[in-house]
């Protein structure tokens, strides 16, 4: 599904020029729960960023579902995270005047589905995550852990091939992160490919496979003894 | 332009918009009131134009008055202070050195500046009334209203100088019963008998128009008075298309010429020239359109770039927004023209309400000064040019709206997530 070789970026910082990934080489196959670890500054953010299309490598191959990614413009970079990405972040960023059915249908508005269809699939993703009452509440009537789940039926709705969770646990108490994670690990049975940026030793357990990434290279690759959340949690 | 005719596009718009609705509401203001104010003041230019229009409309609009007084200047052997007195003979040499002249009627009258009026009586009613001696060309150019069945004066009526008469609406009402009717009675004008032939309608607000005046063919009236060739002053038209000023100059050199005054003489021959006076209330309503137009442009360019600068602001507020909504795969240009659309529907919505307002304005104005003296009538703005301005909106908002348009592009989508 990903596949990354050799990838390099420096950042400029006034005469400086700032090192951040020195030549990652990463595989992920399809249906995999990968978490990215590392402490902050090791270049997992902005590999995460890379994996979006949301900034661009100096040097190195990306290849996502055998379309290489590659001197993309604006308009093109569009079109292909609604068609390949689902984002999900830290901070939920929903947009605060929609409600919840009409942020997670937002995708699919870039999509040109027509609105009818657009609310019933959008429907359909919230009440996967379980929110379907709240359909029609604004952000700001929502809980943290409720903005997530709208925040990843959101990134679900349009079906993409990779979802790319940045520390998204990071803004919620520890049984919401578990929630969450719940979430995440049910939605990993369906066979979604996920990968999850945390500094959380906890939540990186409850993947798959951790990648350890330190000082911009990737320091140790394992697949690891899934935690299951219904477990660790009661 | 699909994304201008997609429901969605105006949900989001609008749902934006709705989002801040006191900033919305003082953002349009500048531009409603540019609006309102080219409206409202070319509304009302027009409406002094159509007032002083039908103030005059009885009047020929290149008309002026030509009358004599005394000499100011010694001349080819003539004492200054010499009283000129014009003569019937001149209207034929008029008519011949000033070919701009559409009709000349020659007047004669008792009873306005300073001579007796004429005594009329009729049975035991009498009373005195400005007497007039007309020819029928002064109805080319001041025209007079005849109440049904009655005439004004004709050639006939000159030829065999007949004792005909025309008479006010208020000498009617004195001098005849109110079930009588006027036209073939009798009337005396010192002391001779008159037949009624015409009643002419009074012009409210008309200033040369009187409700008691009775009009007597010119040749009647002279032997009536024993003034020979003499008359009082002349009514002339000129053509539409003529110069008024230079006509009225061509006339008094003409009679200057014919009557032997100095050149140079200002004073001996008098003058009114109600053309000209036309032109410079015209003209100054056309200055009050202008200005108007000068105005309410300013304004509405000032309204524009303040929603300029609002978008400006709101797309600097949005920026994590919008990085969202690239994320979610917003291309620019749908993001471009979302907010170039925002500019163009804040503009056109307050414009749209000046011009309502503006047209409720002169409205209001048009009902309050109705019927009063004050020159101001049927206050209206021509509908291409309400569309121009509209036009003019839609240009100025779309560009306005590129600005904070290209500023919201111009971020990169991680740069606004990183917001915070």
């Amino acid at each position: 599904m990903i596949e990354i070789k050799d990838l390099h970026k420096s950042y400029q910082m006034g005469s400086n020029s700032l090192h951040v990934l020195k030549g990652i080489n990463l595989s992920v196959e399809d249906g995999e729960l990968v978490a990215i670890m590392g402490s902050s500054g090791s270049g997992k953010s902005t590999l995460l960023n890379i994996l979006g299309m949301l900034d661009n490598a100096d040097s190195g191959e990306y290849i996502l579902d055998g379309v290489p990614i590659k001197n993309l413009s604006e308009t093109k970079a569009a079109q292909y995270r609604n068609k390949f990405l689902g984002f999900i972040f830290q901070s939920f960023n929903l947009i605060n005047y929609k409600n919840a059915l009409e942020n997670v249908a937002l995708p699919l508005y870039y999509q040109r589905m027509p609105r009818k269809q657009r609310q019933e699939k959008s429907l359909k993703y919230l009440e996967q995550v379980g929110l379907k009452d709240w359909a029609h509440h604004l952000p700001s009537e929502l809980s943290g852990g409720q903005k997530q789940r709208v925040a990843i039926a959101r990134a679900m709705a349009a079906e993409p091939k990779v979802l790319l969770a940045d520390e998204l646990t990071g803004a919620l108490d520890s049984v919401t992160s578990y929630e969450i994670m719940e979430l995440i690990q049910k939605i990993n049975d369906q066979g979604n490919t996920i990968l999850v940026v945390t500094h959380e030793d906890d939540i990186a357990h409850m993947c798959k496979r951790i990648v350890y990434l330190k000082d911009g290279v990737i320091e140790k690759d394992e697949k690891i003894e899934q935690v299951r959340v219904e477990s660790h949690v009661q | 332009m699909k994304q201008l005719f997609d429901r969605d596009t105006w949900i989001e718009i609008f749902q934006s918009i709705r989002k801040n609705k006191l900033r919305t509401f003082l953002t349009m203001i500048g531009v409603f009131i540019g609006i309102y104010i080219y409206i409202g003041l070319s509304g009302a230019s027009k409406g002094l134009d159509n007032g002083f229009e039908r103030q005059f409309k009885s009047v020929a609009r290149n008309s002026i008055f030509v009358w004599a007084q005394s000499t100011s200047m010694p001349y080819s052997g003539f004492k200054i202070g010499r009283q000129i007195q014009l003569k019937l003979p001149d209207v034929e040499a008029l008519k011949k050195q000033v070919p701009e002249i559409m009709a000349i009627a020659p007047r004669n009258v008792r009873g306005v500046f300073g001579s007796n009026p004429g005594l009329i009586t009729r049975g035991l009613k009498s009373g005195n009334y400005s007497v007039f001696g007309d020819f029928p060309e002064f109805t080319k150019i001041a025209s007079k209203k005849i109440y049904d069945g009655g005439r004004f004066i004709n050639d006939d009526d000159i030829e065999q100088e007949r004792k005909v008469c025309v008479i006010g609406e208020r000498t009617q009402k004195e001098l005849f019963d109110e079930d009588e009717d006027p036209l073939g009675g009798y009337i005396t004008i010192d002391e001779i008998n008159f037949q009624v032939v015409g009643v002419h309608k009074f012009v409210p607000n008309s200033p040369f128009d009187n409700d008691s005046d009775i009009y007597i063919p010119f040749t009647t009236y002279r032997k009536l008075y024993n003034t020979g060739d003499n008359l009082a002053w002349f009514a002339i038209a000129a053509y539409d298309d003529a110069d008024v000023v230079k006509v009225e100059e061509d006339i008094k050199a003409t009679l200057r010429r014919i009557h032997r005054v100095d050149p140079r003489d200002e004073r001996a021959i008098g003058s009114f020239n109600l053309g000209e006076i036309f032109k410079r209330i015209f003209g100054f309503s056309a200055g009050l359109t202008f200005l108007s137009l000068i105005v309410g442009a300013a304004t509405i360019l000032a309204g524009v770039i303040g929603i300029g600068n609002i978008l400006l602001i709101s797309v600097k507020e949005r920026t994590k927004e919008l990085g969202v909504r690239r994320a979610m795969g917003a291309t620019p240009g749908e993001i471009k023209n979302q907010i170039i659309i925002e500019s163009l529907v804040l503009t056109m919505l307050a414009g749209i309400i000046g011009i309502i307002a503006g047209a409720g304005t002169l409205r209001l104005i048009d009902s309050l000064t109705q019927g009063g003296d004050f020159p101001y009538t049927n206050p209206t703005v021509p509908i291409p040019y309400v569309l121009g301005s509209l036009f003019l909106m839609v240009v100025l908002g779309i560009l306005i709206g590129l600005i904070p348009a290209q500023r919201a592009v111009s971020i990169r989508p991680i740069d606004a997530l990183r917001e915070e």
